[in-house]
């Protein structure tokens, strides 16, 4: 095992207050096995009584060479292992990775795919952000949320089920479009959990936005500047509780979002209270685009005239999507044969962690458990 | 941009382009240089990516790929450089923080280190592995046996 004392890097930012570091010092260690780590994360911390002072992550135990599997599977092969890094948002993840490869092979998917592909994605964000809910709330003390939100993500597993057959690791997508066309009544299940589920964020809402525990616990805590975010690569809800209004939907529109009328919504604190309110108005926005989409759904084929063993020309594209934790890019260089030369993926998650330390400086040990909540970190995507 | 940059540093970049994606590449000799100029003038503000490619077959085994993004263009980039087995490159933390957790992780996966990177260890990988697996010459089911029989007691982790 390694030695449990810390080096902490020398990170220059702004937020970063050296007059901490002549006091007395305490090392504590949290996790890997801790509940509020939301897997198996190990922190080491370092404290003066209940300040933190610092910490340092340590991570890997989760790794399983996702990116060497790449290289020895065929880009069909590989498609399934991607819903297993973030596995609350798997549609995502397959979103990203078959986009990519479309970008090789230069086709695209036709219109009736990516209309179905945007539904399907968009209630997974809502999924991601109803489980990042619950477990954040019950890290903070309200167990409550968590009944609720599981409660409700059951109505989009379902319709997950009922679409491919798998509730959580869907591998939903294929490359070139869809293998399944929708079934009978998607629409309408759709529609019903549209109007079955906007009564629910203000539900939530009425549990926590005036909680007075919720709003001592996450107002002015984990806070971090929008100059820090982009200096340490933060995206996702995240950046945008900073004030940067950045959402690669509308930056660099993908799929089809640019037929859609939705909001970026933004924060101006940084702060954990501010996050959750973000997260809440993009689940209120994803209701808005799914809505959208399902009324503009076209008619047509669900597949791209793709080749059947798949060779991209030698070439290396870059293609990065907005999962709900953030900017989720993939790396792909093709050598001309059937498998990736090379395939890395860029996980939201794993480039969120490092701002962990900057943002727990300076607050008590208690709110470090609330400030790995609000980053909302999956650590099968940490360590893929 | 590229143009401009050509200009001031001449053949030492390359500008390519694939599928619409921009990307140079740049000889390893300026790259510290590029990168700051891309910051620091061309508004290149935050850095989504550093990774690598090995190809065992030639002279300069490793690409090292930084995957650049700006917040007031809106614009990607990539810059790309080769170098030998063994060699090291300037660490760009004091350009981009971000940059410390993806050093790190290119130096575990491939071995190649960062000079003035303030934490060059292993991230992914427990510190006493032996070997750097995204190398082609790691097998796919090559384990650091030796580790895996002192730390987890058992015979072999296949």
């Amino acid at each position: 095992m390694t030695d449990p004392h810390t080096t902490l890097s020398p990170l220059e930012l702004e937020s970063h207050d050296k007059t901490y570091l002549d006091a007395n010092e305490l090392i504590i260690n949290m996790g890997p096995q801790h509940p509020a780590t939301h897997g198996v994360l190990r922190v080491i911390l370092r404290l003066d009584g209940e300040k933190v002072l610092g910490l340092e992550c340590v991570i890997g135990y989760l790794h399983r060479g996702v990116e060497k599997i790449g290289e020895h599977r065929t880009y069909t092969m590989f498609n399934p292992y991607v819903d297993r890094m973030d596995y609350v948002a798997a549609v995502s993840n397959g979103l990203g990775y078959c986009e990519t490869v479309e970008k090789l092979l230069n086709v695209e998917a036709p219109p009736r795919a990516q209309h179905v592909r945007v539904i399907l994605t968009e209630l997974n964000r809502i999924a991601s952000h109803q489980l990042w809910l619950g477990t954040h709330a019950l890290d903070i003390g309200a167990i409550t949320p968590l009944f609720y939100t599981f409660r409700d993500r059951e109505e989009i597993l379902k319709i997950y089920e009922k679409y491919c057959g798998a509730r959580l690791t869907t591998h939903a997508f294929r490359i070139g479009g869809l293998q399944y066309e929708t079934y009978t009544g998607f629409e309408k299940e759709v529609k019903n959990f549209l109007t079955f589920f906007r009564p629910k964020i203000d539900e939530y809402e009425e549990l926590l936005t005036t909680n007075r525990i919720w709003v001592e616990r996450t107002k002015k805590v984990g806070t971090i500047s929008a100059q820090d975010c982009i200096a340490l690569g933060v995206t996702g809800p995240v950046l945008r509780a900073s004030g940067v209004k950045w959402d690669l939907r509308k930056a660099q529109p993908y799929a089809c979002y640019k037929n859609f009328d939705f909001e970026i919504p933004t924060g101006q604190n940084g702060d954990t209270y501010d996050r959750y309110l973000v997260r809440m108005a993009e689940m209120r926005q994803s209701v808005r685009i799914i809505e959208q989409a399902v009324d503009a759904l076209p008619e047509g084929p669900i597949m791209a005239k793709v080749p059947k063993v798949m060779k991209p020309a030698a070439g290396e594209v870059y293609h990065s999507i907005e999962a709900p934790k953030g900017e989720l890019g993939y790396f792909i260089v093709s050598d001309g044969s059937t498998q990736p030369y090379r395939l890395r993926v860029r996980p939201p998650s794993f480039v969120n962690l490092q701002a962990l330390d900057v943002m727990c400086r300076g607050q008590l040990v208690a709110d470090v458990i609330a400030v790995i909540g609000t980053l909302d970190i999956v650590l099968g995507e940490v360590d893929r | 941009m590229i143009a401009k940059l050509r200009g001031n540093y001449g053949s030492g970049i390359e500008p390519l382009t694939y599928a619409g994606q921009n990307y140079m590449a740049v000889d390893r000799s300026l790259i510290p240089e590029i990168l700051q100029v891309l910051r620091n003038e061309e508004q290149f503000d935050y850095c989504a990516d550093i990774t690598a490619v090995h190809y065992p077959a030639r002279e300069k085994q490793f690409d090292v790929v930084w995957v650049l993004y700006s917040f007031p263009r809106n614009e990607r980039i990539r810059v790309k450089t080769q170098i030998l087995d063994g060699a090291s490159l300037p660490s760009s933390i004091s350009v981009w923080p971000g940059a410390n957790w993806l050093e790190r992780e290119v130096y575990d996966m491939f071995g190649i280190k960062f000079d003035g990177h303030p934490d060059m260890k292993r991230i992914l990988l427990p510190d006493g592995w032996k070997g750097h697996p995204l190398r082609k010459d790691y097998g796919i089911l090559q384990q650091d046996n030796e580790w895996v029989q002192i730390n987890l007691g058992i015979e072999s982790g296949q």
